[in-house]
């Protein structure tokens, strides 16, 4: 698994990357209410805003980490959007893309590198 | 952030673990390790312990000793019946500009030779000025000094502090009372900011954390913070000063016009009188342009504070802009507060422009969910 600067986690199945924000974003947002999902089929560019998040503090944005497809989003998050908090690493993901070349992840930090970021 | 101010309460909050947030010159908690929906939710079943001991408390007395003389004084400045309020009981105001503009909401409580007024901690400073340069030199103004203030809100609010203070019970809604809690004063009223049943008690500073503590040992009371204190107000209809009401927004176009009584509006036996009197009774009468409104947007997207509304679902001008918004957690919907022409019926439905996307939302009577108060 990889880690964005956002705090989003990318995580490869396949040809695809599974994107999801990580438990520590999931804490510090809060309660999540509503999560905004792009629609799939969409064509994504480095840093598009394509989720929006709404805790019962504020709406926050997810950037999309790579270029490529959105192929699949999460259905389950626009009648369970706790799912976020419950199980941020997990069944709270947002959505999957294809990207042109896998081994753009390799940028990215890995565990270690996150935990040192978020102390 | 270095020159924050800090409650009474402020080594609990952190002892229990509360994430502090700069809130009004004020390092306050905005919500404790539960979580704000769980903090909102606990308060509607039980009973939740809230510091405000930010917001400003001021005495008003008359140097004649004669309460109708600080009543009358006071009228100059607030529009509502102050001389008809009786001993031990509160009444919910405001301070108005020349404009008719609301300089500040309060709580003003009569206690026989005094009136006790509590004010927004944002506000402290324009209050103070307000009466100080608007009362006759006959009353003096005097902040408290020293005096925590403590809200304990919701169902079993009444039993928790019965432990402390056997006849709590016996307080009405918006009855005023001082009582001894280990030879300690208790400035207790019967009213909060929530919508639930509920006290707010001024306590001594040295005495604030030892009784929040004993409170907070009750299994009922959880401490909550500034976030679900703002989502119960906004489900109880509740306007927070700065965002739904400010110095730009009348107590009529506010939806504040309860709160004027008949004997200070026109034909009232002290009609009038007070700062912007020609504006807010005339709006009284004829009605105003715009006004606060209640919105349920459709489906779970939250319209929050700025949202622009529309009448239709696309071009136009906006008819009006949302003051407060948020996901209301006892009504599992969002909600939200915008001024809106008032000739809009209930039931019709406007649109928001959320992030460049016109969603609709219903019109609909406020609270969002109605009050518990103890009548």
């Amino acid at each position: 698994m990889k880690f964005t600067e956002d705090h989003e986690w990318l995580r490869v199945e396949g040809d695809l990357v599974i994107v999801g924000i990580t438990e520590h974003a999931s804490e510090q947002l809060g309660d999540v209410v509503f999560v905004d999902l792009p629609e799939a089929g969409r064509s994504v560019s480095t840093g598009d805003e394509v989720v929006v998040i709404e805790s019962v503090k504020a709406a926050s944005d997810i950037l999309a980490p790579l270029d490529g497809e959105i192929v699949a989003v999460n259905d389950a998050l626009a009648d369970t959007p706790a799912l976020v908090n419950e199980d941020p690493l997990g069944k709270g993901w947002f959505f999957k893309m294809k990207v042109a070349d896998l081994s753009a992840l390799d940028g990215f930090m890995d565990e270690a590198a996150y935990k040192a970021l978020i102390g | 952030m270095a020159d924050l101010n800090r409650t009474a309460l402020h080594a609990l909050h952190l002892r229990l673990g509360a994430k502090m947030v700069p809130f009004a010159g004020y390092d306050m908690p905005v919500q404790y390790p539960g979580g704000v929906l769980k903090e909102h939710l606990h308060t509607r079943s039980a009973a939740g312990l809230f510091d405000v001991g930010h917001m400003g408390q001021v005495l008003v007395t008359a140097i004649s000793g004669k309460q109708a003389d600080a009543a009358l004084a006071l009228e100059r400045l607030v529009p509502v019946d102050l001389a008809g309020l009786a001993e031990g009981r509160q009444r919910y105001g405001f301070l108005t500009n020349d404009a008719g503009g609301i300089i500040d909401d309060l709580m003003i409580a009569n206690r026989g030779d005094h009136f006790f007024i509590v004010v927004n901690a944002s506000r402290k400073a324009e209050d103070l000025a307000a009466l100080r340069a608007g009362l006759p030199d006959y009353c003096d103004v005097a902040e408290v000094p020293g005096r925590g203030l403590i809200a304990l809100q919701g169902p079993e609010a009444e039993a928790a502090l019965a432990r402390l203070v056997p006849d709590a019970p016996e307080f009405a809604f918006m009855d005023v009372g001082i009582r001894l809690w280990q030879g300690v004063e208790l400035w207790i009223s019967r009213s909060g900011y929530t919508g639930e049943d509920g006290f707010e008690i001024s306590v001594p500073d040295a005495f604030a954390e030892a009784l929040a503590e004993r409170l907070l040992e009750m299994p009922e009371v959880a401490p909550i913070g500034l976030g679900a204190r703002d989502s119960l107000r906004l489900e109880a209809g509740l306007c927070l000063y700065g965002h739904d009401i400010d110095e730009e927004t009348t107590p009529v176009e506010a939806g504040l016009a309860w709160a004027i009584q008949k004997i200070r509006r026109s034909g009232g036996a002290r009609s009038g009188g007070f700062p912007g009197a020609e504006r807010i009774l005339r709006e009284l009468a004829e009605g105003t342009p715009r006004k606060r409104r209640g919105l349920r947007p459709e489906g779970r997207a939250p319209m929050r504070e700025g949202v622009e509304i529309y009448a239709s679902d696309e071009g136009g001008a906006p008819i009006g802009r949302v003051t407060s918004g948020g996901f209301g957690p006892s009504i599992e919907a969002p909600m939200a507060m915008a001024y809106l022409p008032p000739d809009l019926p209930e039931g019709s439905t406007v649109y928001g422009d959320v992030r460049g996307k016109r969603l609709p939302a219903r019109i609909v009577p406020m609270p969002f969910r109605p009050a518990t108060f103890k009548r």
